[in-house]
């Protein structure tokens, strides 16, 4: 199963096995679409030029012509409002799967997100779920700034009621896009444009990734780094380093990172006694605090450091490149914060 | 009350901020492939005689809110191309420090209380930036610049009911260039439908212009001005026009979307500076070297403001978490 082994550049089927071909992370994104479509006629793609040339950084390229424009909708610049009426359509028996290509516009739509979809299924006593899933691409550099190029993922789970999916792999891509069509709840997939190009190998079929479901993309002894999104290709240079000097990390895909596998991450912490957590979104109230807490509940006695989190800094995105090249955190921050826990 | 034509020496000025906003943006369009200027470009060449027009109503005092497509109008603002330069080169002597890139240019100075990259971002600001003149009893007006991409979010048909109620001196000038991006209006906005008759719900006046005709916009924007000045409220202007270049950097965007050749063809048979300078040549307004000494002194200035921008040091480490909070 593609969710069960290490696949981070490395295959974890032989390219020979029935159905499991190389394929980009855009690509992969963009098969899940297709065949989601091809099979339930619920499911339609919405959001501000989906249909356009550039096909939403290349995810739903030759969707609009095989599809036709009512199913690859291009919709008014209107966040909030196209939001409530992807909810509605979802409460009445679609499955809308409705695209941005920035997190900053989704921020905009977190009324008819955070106050509507999060909770209707709660307010109706049960009655009425909102099978929503919002596909966000995040991205960074080029002096996109403060406006274009936020992290979200702490934003969105704070409250109850939505799920947040952040792939690292051409493999979850798909498999997390297609459980998030699937499940009846509001769930949010951010995707990391800078893995757009990378290739991992992706069943044909129609498959899950499981929702909640971490992945252990090294298996390791003294440290536990638990990294999200672009953050995972980050552990995984840094490993090669650390490795080098003599440590051995365990790396641990997050995937999903509400609901959360806990129990993964324990097993790891129990063994190694040793947490790095490494997001890419910032730090107070965010995903790594959360993890950072939780596991200390959970691990106190085994931990023999206090967890360490790798965080973007409490400002804005910068424009400068300057300031821009340092803002974003890598493989250094997490070989000097691994080799800081590790009493060295 | 119609504003009677403007006379030969507001005309000339009206040409020559035109032709600085096109060099400027040109410049920026041939350095651009340098790969010095590391933040997206919204280039508004075709679009020069909406700022233009526009600004040349506004007093230093007078506030803009602009968007991701803002050169021309800060420079119609009359803010400083050295400043605006070396943000784009992300130098700590920028407009912000280095902080904003091209997208959110601030001027106090000149009446730029910073700029949203947002979409319909900046409408809601221009309101209760003229809300805050109005409270004071002053005279100063805003204006809120926006495309008709902003037109479909719920914050313009906010500030233009919340304007028209409390009566506020703002002007909101849609620039209609006919895309959001790729995406063409007729994807989303309803044909039989209209940004300026969308006035009229809201109660106040709402008008279609040529974005094109430079004499046009400062006439019509004028009355709209005095009309914001005088306490008469706020007033609603869709200029029609087209930008020539592809949404975002210097590139031709008619082989790969929407937008085909033909119809940009057609649009820069229309462009604004050609079409001003035929009508100052055939009144006698234009000197016949005059375009060229302005040229030649965009040209100086502009030369020296590269070698300032590009001289000027980035913003360095500690600088990254200064002006979180004031
Ligand atoms: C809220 C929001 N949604 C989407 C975007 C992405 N975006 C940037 S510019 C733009 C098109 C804006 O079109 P329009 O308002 O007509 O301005 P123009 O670019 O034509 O000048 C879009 C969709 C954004 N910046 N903000
Ligand atoms: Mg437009």
């Amino acid at each position: 199963m593609p969710w069960t082994t290490p696949s981070i550049n490395i295959s974890y089927a032989s390219k020979n096995s029935k159905g499991i071909r190389e394929l980009s992370y855009r690509e992969a994104i963009c098969e899940a679409q297709r065949q989601l479509m091809s099979t339930d006629s619920r499911i339609f793609l919405m959001g501000e030029g989906i249909d356009d040339a550039g096909g939403v950084f290349g995810t739903t390229l030759g969707l609009a012509d095989e599809f036709g424009c009512e199913r690859v909708v291009d919709t008014p610049i209107a966040e909030n409002g196209m939001t409530g009426v992807a909810i509605g359509a979802a409460i009445n028996g679609m499955r809308p799967v409705f695209i941005h290509m920035r997190p900053d516009f989704v921020i905009i739509s977190l009324d008819q997100l955070l106050n509507h979809a999060a909770k209707w299924f709660y307010m109706s006593g049960g009655q009425v779920s909102v099978p929503l899933t919002i596909r966000c691409v995040i991205g960074r550099g080029w002096g996109s700034a403060a406006q274009h190029s936020q992290n979200i993922q702490g934003l969105l789970t704070h409250l109850p009621g939505i799920k947040v999916l952040m792939p690292a792999t051409a493999q979850d891509a798909k498999g997390l896009l297609i459980a998030a069509a699937r499940d009846p709840n509001p769930v949010v997939i951010l995707e990391h444009r800078w893995l757009f190009d990378k290739t991992g190998h992706v069943p044909e079929e129609l498959y899950e990734t499981p929702v909640g479901r971490a992945n252990i993309c090294r298996y390791g002894s003294d440290v536990t780094i638990v990294a999200t999104s672009i953050m995972v290709h980050e552990a995984m240079l840094a490993a090669e380093v650390l490795a080098a000097d003599g440590y051995d990390p365990e790396i641990i895909d997050l995937r999903s990172i509400k609901p959360w596998d806990e129990n993964c991450i324990a097993a790891s912490v129990q063994k190694t006694g040793r947490l790095v957590v490494a997001d890419t979104g910032h730090q107070y109230g965010g995903v790594a605090a959360e993890i950072a807490a939780r596991i200390t509940e959970l691990c106190f006695s085994a931990l023999k450091t206090p967890v360490r989190r790798i965080t973007l800094p409490e400002a804005p995105v910068p424009a400068a490149a300057s300031l821009e090249n340092i803002y974003f955190p890598g493989q250094l921050e997490i070989i000097a914060a691994v080799k800081d826990v590790s009493g060295g | 009350m119609t504003m009677p034509s403007p006379n030969d020496n507001t005309k000339r000025l009206l040409f020559k901020k035109m032709l600085l906003i096109r060099h400027f943006e040109q410049k920026i369009a041939e350095l651009y492939p340098e790969q010095e200027i590391r933040t997206p470009v919204h280039l508004c060449v075709g679009q020069e005689a909406v700022a233009a027009g526009v600004c040349a109503h506004l007093r230093p005092a007078d506030l803009i809110f602009s968007t991701h497509r803002n050169h021309g109008h800060c420079l119609a603002k009359g803010m400083s191309v050295k400043k605006m330069l070396a943000e784009f080169y992300g130098k700590e002597s920028g407009c912000c420090g280095g902080k904003g890139g091209s997208m959110h240019p601030c001027a106090p100075e000149h009446g730029i209380l910073g700029t949203s990259a947002i979409v319909g971002g900046g409408i809601p600001m221009a309101v209760g930036a003229a809300w805050a003149e109005q409270m004071r009893n002053g005279d100063n007006i805003a204006v809120a610049f926006f495309g008709d991409g902003a037109t479909e979010e719920g914050t313009f048909h906010e500030s233009l009911n919340f304007a028209a109620l409390k009566n506020i001196p703002v002007v909101f000038i849609c620039e209609n260039n006919l895309y959001a991006t790729a995406s063409p209006i007729r994807h989303r906005q309803p044909a039989a439908g209209s940004i300026a008759a969308k006035a009229k719900g809201y109660g106040l006046p709402g008008e279609l212009i040529n974005g094109n005709d430079v004499i046009e916009v400062y006439q019509r924007v004028g009355e709209a001005v005095e009309r914001a000045r005088r306490g008469q409220g706020p007033t609603l202007i869709e200029a029609e026009t087209f930008r020539w270049f592809a949404h975002v950097g210097p590139v031709d965007d008619t082989e790969t979307g929407h937008r085909s050749a033909d119809e940009l063809a057609r649009w820069k048979n229309k462009c604004p500076i050609r079409r001003m300078r035929d009508h100052l040549t055939i009144e006698n307004i234009l000197k016949s070297e005059d375009e060229k000494n302005w040229s030649i002194e965009f040209d100086i200035n502009f030369a020296g403001a590269l070698t300032f921008a590009k001289e000027s040091v980035p913003p360095t480490k500690e600088l990254l978490t200064t002006h979180v909070f004031a």
